[in-house]
Order: C-alpha cells, then sequence, then structure tokens
C-alpha cells in the first residue's frame, strides 16, 4: 500500500528526507504513517488469523488432535489480544491518519513527530507480545481480558503482555490526543465542525473514549503487575483483594473499548452509503448526537459482562436497562443508513457491497448483543459459543468489513489506480458467506451449552463444529484475495483513478489528485 | 500560525493531564469499590454477622459438612469432625484444627466457601479463624473454633450445607516462591 512514493512527488514541494527504509522509520508524513499502520494492522491480522485457524482446525473434531489444552489456551488468549490490540485498533488509526487531514482541510497531523512515535511503538508492542509464546511456559493464556487471579498465577509471558499493553496503551493515548487535536485546531477555514465528514466526528468521539479509558486498563494490568511482583494485594483474596475487582476495572475500560473499535467503522460506512445512494446523509446531525450518546452511555453498562458474578438483583437491573438503551442511538444509526439509501441510485460497487453487508450482519450481532443485554438470559449463555458468535458478528461483521469498506473505497486515492471490481466482489461475497457459515452455527452451540475456550467438547456438537471449522478455513482463504487486489493496486495494475473516482463523492480528500501527492492542502482550501 | 501552534499545545497538554488523570482513576475504583461492598455489606466475609432471631426449629434436622483445604500451603489443616447434625436457630460451635508444617512461621488466611450457594446468606457465623490472619509458627498446632447459627428462613429444599474453608498463604510474609512457569 505504499502509494507515494518520493519521485511521484511534484508540486511546488520536493521531498527533502532520507530515502530506503530511513525515510519510513523517520517519517513525520501523515500519509505515510497512515500506510504504515495499516500495512501493521495487516500483518497482525494475518498473525492473529493463523491462531484463529489453529483453533478452528483444533476444534474440527471432539478430542485432542493437533494442540495441547495449554496451548490451545495461548492461542485464544492471544487471538483475542492480536487482533483487537494490533490489528482493529491500528487500522482505524491509520485511515484516520490517512483521511482527517485530508477530510479537514489540513496539511498534517497536529503534532506529526509525535505521530511517527506513536506508530513505532506498535511494532515494539506486537515483538513483545507475540515474542511471549517463545519464553518459557509461553504466551499468557488468562484470556484476552486478563482476569486475576489467572493473570496473577501465570508464567512469564504474562509480564510480557502486561508491558506490551502499556505501549499500545500509550500509542493508543498519543494517536488520540493527535486527532483531538488535528480534528479541534487544524480544520481548514470555513470546515465548521457541524460541516465535517462523520468519519472526523465519530473518530473525534473515538479518540475522546481512548484518553479515557486506554489509562484504566494501564492501571488494571500495573496491578497485576504489582500483585505479580510487589506483594501487593489488589486480587489476591488472601491480602485482602478481589478478584471481581479486577473485572470492575477492566470493563470500565473494556465496555468503551468495544465502542472505540466499532464507532470508526459507523464514521466509514456513513461516508461510503451517501456515496453510492447518490443521497446526502439522511439526518446528520441525529448521526453525531446518536455517537455522542452511544460514547456517553458505554461508560455505565460495564457491569453486563459480570452478571454471574453474584451482583445483586438491583444492581443487574440497572445495568441490563443501561445497556439495552444503547440500542436507541444505535437503532438511529442504522435506520438513518437505510433512510439514506431509500429511494437513492444506489448501484452496488465493492465498498457499497462492504457497507450494506456491514449493516446487514453487524445488525445481527447487535440484536444478539441486546439478548444478552438481558441479565437472566445472559446469565445462561455466559461463556458459552454463544457470546462468542456474537462478539465476532460485531467486530469481524463489524468493524472488519467497515474496514475493508473503507480500504476499497479509499484505495483508488491512496494508490491512483482502481482496484479490480472483479477481485473487490469476489473477496466480499467469499468473506461474508464464509463469515456467516464460521459464525452463525456458533449461536447454537451456545444455545446448546458448548462453553468457549476448551480445546475439547461433547459429542454432541461435533457437527456444528465441523461446519465452523470449514468456514473458518474459507474465511481466512480469502482473505488472501484482499492481498492480490491491494498489490495489484500498488503495482499499477488497473485503471488509472481519477481526482474523484466514485460518480458523487463529496468531501475534501476528493479535490485532491489521486494518488494523494506527498503534501496536501499547504494552503489550506476555502470551505463554503 | 504560531498561535496555532501555541492552541496545540496547549490542548496537548490538557488531554495528556486528562490522561494522566484517568490513570490514577483506574486506581481510584479500587478504595471506591471497597466503599461500596461496605456500605452495601456486600461481600464482608471477614466480620461476624448480626443475629436477630435465634428461635430454635426443632422440628427442622440439617447436616453440616465440614470440610477444609489448602492452597499451595504447606499446612495440615482439617475439622475436628466431619459433620455435625444441627437445627436451623441453634447456636453451634465447630473447631478445625491447623499445623504448620514448615520450619518456618507462616501467616494464612482461611476463606469460607458454601455449598449450596445459596446457603451462604443463611449461615451466619458469630465467630471465626477466618476473620483475621493466623500467623503459624514453626510447627506449631492450633484448634479453632466457628460459632454460627443457620438462619431459619433457610429455604426448605436445603437439607444439607457444606462449609468450606480454604487457607491461603498470605503474600510477603515468606520467601519468594519460585512458580513453575506456565502453571494455570
Amino acid at each position: 500500500m505504499s502509494a507515494v512514493t518520493p519521485d511521484q512527488v511534484h508540486d511546488d514541494h520536493h521531498h527533502h528526507g532520507p530515502t530506503g527504509l530511513m525515510r519510513w522509520i523517520t517519517t513525520t508524513n501523515h500519509k505515510d504513517i497512515g500506510t504504515m499502520y495499516l500495512i501493521f494492522s495487516f500483518i497482525m491480522f494475518l498473525s492473529g488469523g493463523v491462531m484463529a485457524l489453529t483453533i478452528r482446525a483444533e476444534l474440527f473434531k471432539p478430542g485432542l488432535q493437533i494442540v495441547q489444552p495449554e496451548f490451545f489456551n495461548q492461542l485464544t488468549t492471544m487471538h483475542g489480544l492480536v487482533m483487537v490490540f494490533g490489528a482493529i485498533m491500528p487500522a482505524f488509526v491509520g485511515f484516520a491518519n490517512w483521511m482527517l487531514p485530508l477530510m479537514i482541510g489540513a496539511s498534517d497531523m497536529a503534532f506529526a513527530r509525535m505521530n511517527n512515535w506513536s506508530f513505532w511503538l506498535l511494532p515494539v508492542a506486537a515483538i513483545l507480545l507475540i515474542g511471549s509464546f517463545f519464553v518459557p511456559g509461553g504466551a499468557t493464556a488468562a484470556g484476552w481480558t486478563l482476569y486475576a487471579p489467572l493473570s496473577v498465577q501465570m508464567g512469564m509471558g504474562m509480564d510480557l503482555t502486561i508491558f506490551a499493553v502499556h505501549i499500545m496503551g500509550i500509542s493508543s493515548i498519543m494517536g488520540a490526543i493527535n486527532i483531538v487535536v488535528t480534528v479541534l485546531n487544524m480544520r481548514a477555514p470555513g470546515m465548521t465542525m457541524m460541516k465535517m465528514p462523520l468519519f472526523c466526528w465519530t473518530w473525534l468521539i473515538t479518540a475522546y473514549l481512548l484518553i479515557a479509558v486506554m489509562p484504566v486498563l494501564a492501571g488494571a494490568v500495573t496491578m497485576i503487575l504489582t500483585d505479580r511482583h510487589f506483594g501487593t494485594s489488589f486480587f489476591n483474596a488472601a491480602g485482602g483483594g478481589d478478584p471481581v475487582l479486577y473485572q470492575h476495572v477492566f470493563w470500565f475500560f473494556g465496555h468503551p473499548e468495544v465502542y472505540i473499535m466499532i464507532l470508526p467503522a459507523f464514521g466509514i460506512v456513513s461516508e461510503i452509503i451517501p456515496t453510492f445512494a447518490r443521497k446526502p446523509l439522511f439526518g446528520y446531525a441525529s448521526m453525531v448526537y446518536a455517537t455522542a450518546s452511544i460514547a456517553i452511555l458505554s461508560f455505565v453498562v460495564w457491569a453486563h459482562h459480570m452478571f454471574t458474578t453474584g451482583m445483586p438483583a438491583e444492581t443487574q437491573l440497572f445495568f441490563m436497562y443501561a445497556t439495552m438503551l444503547i440500542a436507541v442511538p444505535t437503532g438511529v444509526k442504522v435506520f438513518n443508513w437505510v433512510a439514506t439509501m431509500w429511494r437513492g441510485s444506489m448501484t452496488f460497487e465493492t465498498p457499497m457491497l462492504w457497507a450494506t453487508g456491514f449493516i446487514f450482519v453487524f445488525t445481527m450481532g447487535g440484536f444478539t448483543g441486546l439478548i444478552c443485554a438481558i441479565a437472566p438470559i445472559d446469565i445462561q449463555v455466559q461463556d458459552t459459543y454463544y457470546v462468542v458468535a456474537h462478539f465476532h458478528y460485531v467486530l469481524v461483521a463489524g468493524s472488519l468489513f467497515a474496514l475493508f469498506a473503507g480500504a476499497y473505497y479509499w484505495l483508488p486515492k491512496w494508490t491512483g489506480v482502481m482496484y479490480s471490481e472483479f477481485i473487490g466482489k469476489l473477496h466480499f461475497w467469499c468473506s461474508i458467506i464464509f463469515f456467516n457459515i464460521t459464525f452463525f452455527p456458533m449461536h447454537f452451540l451456545g444455545l446448546a451449552g458448548m462453553p468457549r475456550r476448551i480445546p475439547d467438547y461433547a459429542l454432541q456438537f461435533a457437527d456444528f463444529n465441523a461446519l465452523a471449522s470449514v468456514g473458518a478455513f474459507g474465511f481466512g482463504l480469502s482473505q488472501l484475495i484482499f492481498i492480490v487486489a491491494v498489490v495489484k493496486c500498488v503495482r499499477g495494475d488497473g485503471k488509472k483513478a481519477a481526482a474523484s473516482p466514485w460518480e458523487d463523492a463529496q468531501g475534501l480528500e476528493w479535490t485532491v489528485p489521486s494518488p494523494a501527492p506527498h503534501h496536501t492542502f499547504e494552503i489550506p482550501p476555502v470551505v463554503k | 500560525m504560531s498561535t496555532r501552534a501555541n492552541d496545540n499545545r496547549r490542548l496537548l497538554v490538557r488531554l495528556g493531564i486528562a490522561a494522566v488523570a484517568m490513570f490514577g482513576f483506574g486506581f481510584a475504583l479500587v478504595p471506591f469499590y471497597e466503599a461500596i461492598c461496605q456500605v452495601t455489606g456486600l461481600r464482608n466475609i471477614l466480620q461476624p454477622d448480626v443475629v436477630e432471631n435465634t428461635q430454635v426449629d426443632p422440628s427442622r434436622q440439617l447436616t453440616i459438612e465440614l470440610d477444609a483445604n489448602t492452597h499451595d500451603l504447606a499446612w495440615r489443616f482439617r475439622p475436628t469432625q466431619n459433620s455435625v447434625d444441627i437445627h436451623p436457630g441453634q447456636l453451634v460451635e465447630i473447631t478445625y484444627e491447623v499445623t504448620n508444617t514448615r520450619d518456618v512461621a507462616v501467616t494464612g488466611q482461611a476463606v469460607p466457601s458454601y455449598g449450596p450457594q445459596i446457603a451462604g446468606d443463611y449461615f451466619k457465623k458469630l465467630n471465626c479463624f477466618c476473620f483475621e490472619k493466623q500467623t503459624l509458627a514453626a510447627g506449631e498446632t492450633r484448634v479453632m473454633p466457628v460459632l454460627f447459627v443457620v438462619d431459619p428462613k433457610l429455604p426448605n429444599d436445603v437439607h444439607t450445607i457444606t462449609l468450606s474453608y480454604t487457607f491461603f498463604e498470605v503474600e510477603g510474609t515468606q520467601a519468594q516462591k519460585t512458580a513453575p512457569a506456565g502453571r494455570s
């Protein structure tokens, strides 16, 4: 995806910097950094995917065939951590880096050097995280939530994970501060807040969420670290601590984190649907308010992850109703997207396919979320495959599908070359079909009582598991199609893209040439 | 342009302070959580229960099974009797015996649990060795009492209650263990 190489840079500016590898290490250009974020996140996506496929291979039939339970637990844990912190979050930051300055008419991010540092912390964290597989005792196997007391007892892989989480947290906080400052202070003249593309709004709100909750996660893992090595007893019952406290602190981070991973996806979809429906976004202001309400509500729902910890009934009721309340602003969004399509002149190019696929499958995940919010039902499905199905419907079909939608939508802008519609559509149809083959049966498995994070299962679960495993391999291999699509664009193998390759795309990013030159909006555009 | 740079820096500092404050907030959740538990009386296992009604219900008989465990602790820990038959509302004393088999003084904390879980709400302990940490000298043996009443409001389908204690070693009172890596 290295869209802009120095020799393509022209205008009145010339790129006087190091070349080769040093160019990427020292770059402060938002487009270069965005590209690196996207490449990094895709590599992490593939590594997390390999872990997922190992898990599914083991679960293909009952009994233990491929991996031992200890290693299986490490795989489920690391798959979650790598996908959440290594793939989804950095990918959205990559989109923010590339697109936010272009969308608001700024020449770069507010703090270009800090931007470079935010990125280069990530490979360090990734090496710590993946490297923990190779230390004595292996990687942490406490689950991606790193629950105490398990996380207090693990081997040194846990310490590496704690430090990786610290580093990724610092990286995210710096990235988030950069985004807030850029969006608030760097807008072109005339670009008022309520004229900003919705992607800027969702990222602004997401950035505030990141600043508010990433430090809480850092605090939680720091407590684990001191419990492990420095004799404190935050979570140690014998020393007067309480393991349930960990869950409260973690989910105070964890639930806003869920929205950190989905709000930018809402933003991307809100850019794409108006373009291909050839109508302005329906209810722009209500979309902004809905995003803000989701963000605020996300701070008061955390204990719905903990209905089985023995909370009083009144507390369960509060968290149950607060959680269900989130369906209202989310519903506003879904209805607005549908209303945008209503009587539009729709065409289904690849980005639109992904975006409509997103709405369809994400809404299913939203509904199962609503079901899980009901305390008595949640107690039944807690820690079963029903929950696994639910969060993969919102994270894979939600965040990931929106990322692919955005990638196809802006690939012509990044590379200057149109991707192949055939390859893009093939990627979409393979993904959505195999996605449903993989995760839909998991609802039934969960309702029938199959627990998550267990390498073996009872015989009656065999058929659905075999089906899910076949789907998972199909889904995993389908993602290689994306590499073909991107590599073809980067190598210039395709139709040259116009500045605005889509018929009716709105926004400042389409006013600059494709590929976007190294420096854009040195003189701020005036927005009327 | 320089005013914009100043504005940016000011916002950076403010957001940075917000991030640091939220790190502190994570730790502030700890005393906050404890305060909530104290106010609502949740999970308050270290304090004697208040017993209001000591009316004995002689028509009902309950079996209290006694169980003892240690967690990573070289103590011998057992109840002096395996079970007792009691009536709800009756004040009962039982004893546990614990021996420190190590050649150094060790501090432990016992944590009770109940089977069925619901019985925990009706099992009122007036005195218990689990209310405080127990420090045993090398080789010391101690007989420790538990004084309890089972609330007569206990649901009728419960006939047997298992009272189980697990002794944990209190961290920081011992040489650092070399925990086997990867143990979970």
